[in-house]
């Protein structure tokens, strides 16, 4: 007896649907066998992690404070990867966003700014996103750079330049020598959904661009070229549709997208600039974007599960002591699941008995 | 050895001679998923014969010899060589036993010599100044003339042929298998090489000869074994049959004959190629040189020409798939159009259909409705301010379906899961349903079964007649005379001036397609230029 993988003639919608399930449920057994290594109980450990953040309502809105980022700079990557161009640099793009905006935001701070400051944030936030990202993709069309290697590469210049302005040029001088920004005015600030809780105009948008995409992907002829480019290339070509184009039109899409979440997390939540404004959403993304299958829908679900699994990371860390790194731990095992998933959909395992098929080919 | 001979006699076949084959399969099975590519398929190979493995596209031929070589582990049933069971853990075990095979697709790299590509074949235990020497001898011997120094993409692929069976003729095998050898060798070629194939059997070598050209095979072999299905439907001797009988019992039923209508008429130039020169695109390439043709409406020119002459990278060139810089080197519609896009030349009335059906006519795994929207979307009314029309994209796939009989589980499948015949027709049929005004065809009818080629063909016919111009590349002789009206042969990159097809005799062609009738012209060039 032994065991086959053998391909699907076609693929399987079926399996397209539960192969992220199946990889959830693989990676929480695997979370299973950790927990216990690590001397904690399993059961307490998941019920921390998956069921607590589920029960009060401040754990729920700030599930969806933690999926709006989440969920637009994925939407912004699978368009990237339906396309074969491979943006992991989000979370570069998302700094530069955030730094952008509050520029304005720093510039105008105690004057009489109106109500245009808000959306000047959010629309630069978003050009310089675009920009970043067009640095990684220009070098790849014209120069054949890898744009996995620069892109990433990137994120870390992002991320030393925002250290830079907070603890130099833009430091609050009230601050107290920390590095931080002094606190946004109220016009520079994302309006809550909610008086006095989390939930802010942000998920709105994050919401608005999950249907955006979904239109483009199936209604529009561009989405078409999108996914065709990524799917057969040769064939793309035989279509009249240019890679290269395509490349530099989802990278700068993909990094307006993150450098817009990049602004509303800092305008939002945070309410001023600071480095580690990001717990890696950027990074996280990225599982999102495969666990939600390149899908809208499907990154909007999964969005909404790993900020679950940050929510639960940090109580898990408060009642269990379970070190927050082990969240960390989970979203990788859990994107490992997923791609090794993925081959079900195009192949599907079968037991052959090799023995019995030979008696009954020679009589 | 000899002990093990004699286990023959202890099956239920027996043996009605004293002799045994040198091969033999009992009830060898294949089986992927649910599709068996091979049934229980009995053959028994002798020594001193050529026996001819016969069969359409998807009808097991190349599964079959796999099973025999080592490449694949059959399913169920056994192989016996020698008269000894043996299970065969690779290619490389076939060899030592004996078994060589030339493949159809030749495995050698570009950038080595002759000689370093037949060493990297061998087991290495021989210096390479010995191997050289060896391998000059077998080519002398069997008449197979090699350069071992040479490198082989100076090569053309009747000589790259003949290094896969200098190879396989190194390692002295008592059975050679040839996977369709001619299908990329001129009429003059394959007579040269039926020639080697003689002598080899001559010297009691068995031979596997895996065809679809019947006339040749009733030329050639002693035996032949005809797979449909994936099932042995007949052994039988080749010389007793027609080529007909042979065909009815490859298809299992006839095959309707193709006919061109009465009185076509040819009207103006719709596509027009003035002096076309390119750049080859990617290293080892064919570089384009002065390409001229005039093709009216009405008409089909066929351009035949052994595969790797340029024929690729012209049709890139009237696609638009690679830009001349010079607009009136391709002139569609009376519109000078080498600098426009693939887009901009559809719009203009062009549709082209490509070689290769999985990956460049289709995205393999996107539905034929998506694919009908890949060369629809420029001009079929199939996007209306970027929004695509399904129920117009769905509509394609009906019509299409339902004039070219294409068959297929449901209403949209993905285009992989069609068989390439289906495909084949579906891809045709979604260029012809747009009424071109130039069709660009590649291999319409490569690796398609009878009856699929027959439909793709008299559509080509059909859509000549209603006015179209119509130009397709084959390798296909037979093809070319049943459909075209003159033909051309492409070599070097270079391109004949067209014959009559009444003219074009198979030795002409073959002549032509050897490139020896150009090399007046080519002087002529060489002068001019």
């Amino acid at each position: 007896m032994q065991l086959v993988l053998e391909k699907r003639a076609e693929r399987s919608g079926t399996i397209a649907l539960v192969s992220p399930l199946i990889a959830v449920g693989l990676t929480i057994v695997t979370m299973v066998i950790l927990f216990a290594i690590l001397g904690k109980n399993p059961l307490l450990a998941l019920h921390a992690y998956f069921i607590a953040p589920l029960t009060d309502g401040y754990s729920l809105q700030e599930i969806a404070v933690k999926a709006t980022p989440l969920v637009m700079i994925a939407i912004g990557l699978s368009l990237c990867y339906l396309a074969n161009a491979w943006n992991i640099g989000a979370e570069g793009q998302f700094l530069i966003g955030a730094v952008a905006g509050s520029w304005i935001a720093v510039r105008t701070q105690g004057t009489d700014a109106g109500a245009w400051v808000l959306p000047a944030m959010l629309v630069l936030a978003a050009a310089a996103g675009a920009l970043y990202a067009l640095i990684p993709a220009i070098c790849k069309v014209k120069f054949g750079a890898s744009e996995i290697l620069t892109s990433l590469m990137l994120v870390y210049v992002a991320d030393l330049f925002l250290d830079y302005l907070v603890r130099g040029p833009w430091r609050d001088p009230h601050g107290f020598n920390f590095p931080t920004t002094a606190e946004f005015d109220p016009v520079a600030t994302v309006p809550l959904l909610i008086e006095g809780g989390r939930l802010h105009l942000g998920a709105i948008i994050a919401l608005l661009v999950v249907a955006a995409a979904a239109i483009l992907l199936g209604r529009t002829i561009k989405g078409f070229e999108i996914r065709v480019v990524g799917a057969a290339p040769r064939a793309a070509r035989f279509g009249g549709f240019k890679a290269d184009h395509l490349v530099i039109l989802t990278f700068a899409v993909s990094g307006a997208l993150a450098g817009l979440a990049g602004i509303i997390e800092v305008a939002g939540p945070v309410g001023h600039l600071q480095p580690g404004i990001s717990p890696g959403y950027g990074f996280t993304a990225i599982i999102v974007a495969f666990l939600g299958r390149l899908n809208p829908l499907g990154i909007l679900v999964a969005g909404l599960f790993l900020a679950l699994t940050f929510i639960g990371g940090e109580q898990a860390q408060i009642a269990m002591k379970i070190p927050l790194d082990v969240t960390k731990v989970f979203q990788g095992i859990l994107l490992f699941y997923v791609l090794a998933c993925d081959s079900l959909i195009l192949y599907r395992f079968r037991l052959v008995f090799p023995n019995r098929q030979v008696a009954r080919g020679t009589r | 050895m000899q002990a093990h001979q004699r286990m023959f006699d202890s099956t239920p076949e027996g043996l009605n001679s004293g002799e045994s084959p040198l091969l033999r399969t009992i009830g060898l099975t294949k089986r992927y998923g649910d599709f068996l590519a091979n049934d229980s398929i009995d053959i028994d190979i002798w020594p001193g014969q050529i026996h001819a493995l016969l069969g359409e596209n998807g009808a097991g031929k190349s599964t079959l010899v796999k099973a025999i070589y080592g490449l694949i582990q059959p399913s169920a049933g056994e192989i016996y060589w020698l008269g000894e069971r043996i299970v065969l853990s690779g290619p490389s075990e076939a060899r030592s036993r004996g078994i060589g095979m030339v493949f159809q697709h030749f495995s050698l790299f570009d950038n080595l010599t002759v000689a370093e590509n037949v060493a990297l074949g061998l087991d290495g235990r021989e210096s390479f100044n010995d191997m050289s020497a060896r391998l000059a001898q077998v080519s002398k011997t069997y008449g197979l003339p090699l350069d071992p120094r040479r490198e082989v993409w100076q090569l053309s692929v009747g000589e790259r042929q003949r290094i896969e069976i200098v190879r396989a003729l190194m390692q002295d095998p008592k059975f050679l298998i040839l996977d369709e050898p001619t299908a990329v060798l001129t009429p003059q070629e394959s007579d040269q090489l039926f020639i080697v194939l003689e002598r080899l059997k001559s010297e009691g070598r068995a031979i596997l000869y895996i065809s679809h050209k019947l006339e040749e095979v009733k030329r050639l072999c002693d035996t032949a074994t005809i797979l449909r299905g994936g099932r042995k439907v007949e052994t039988c001797d080749p010389r007793r049959e027609t080529a007909a009988s042979l065909a009815r019992m490859m298809v299992g039923g006839e095959i309707k004959e193709v006919k061109a209508a009465a009185g076509r008429t040819t009207t103006v130039p719709r596509l027009v190629v003035n002096d076309l020169s390119l750049a080859p695109g990617e290293a080892h390439g064919v570089r384009l040189a002065h390409i001229s043709f005039e093709l009216k409406g009405g008409e089909i020119l066929g351009i035949a020409g052994v595969a790797g002459n340029g024929q690729d990278e012209l049709f890139a060139a009237l696609s638009g798939e690679r830009l001349s810089k010079d607009p009136g080197t391709v002139v569609i519609e009376g519109i000078a159009a080498g600098h426009l896009s693939i887009t901009q030349r559809r719009k203009l009335g062009a549709a082209f259909v490509p070689e290769e059906r999985l990956g460049h006519g289709t995205a393999p795994r996107m539905k034929l409705s998506e694919n009908a929207l890949l060369t629809g979307h420029a001009a079929s009314g199939m996007v209306h301010r970027g929004f695509i029309d399904t129920a117009a994209t769905l509509k394609t796939v009906d019509r299409a379906t339902e004039t070219f009989d294409v068959r297929k589980a449901k209403r949209d499948p993905e285009a992989a899961s069609l068989s390439g015949g289906n495909l084949q027709k579906f891809i045709v049929g979604r260029e012809i349903l747009r009424n071109p005004a130039v069709l660009v065809v590649s291999q319409p009818t490569w690796g398609v079964d009878a009856g699929a080629a027959a439909v793709i063909r008299q559509a080509l016919l059909d859509l000549a007649t209603a006015g179209a111009a119509v130009l397709v590349t084959s390798q296909d002789l037979d093809e070319l005379a049943e459909i075209a009206d003159r033909i051309a042969v492409m070599f070097h990159g270079r391109l004949s001036a067209p014959l009559a097809a009444s003219e074009a005799t198979r030795e002409k062609l073959g002549l032509l397609m050897g490139g020896s009738m150009l090399e007046p012209k080519e002087a002529a060039h060489a002068v001019g230029a």
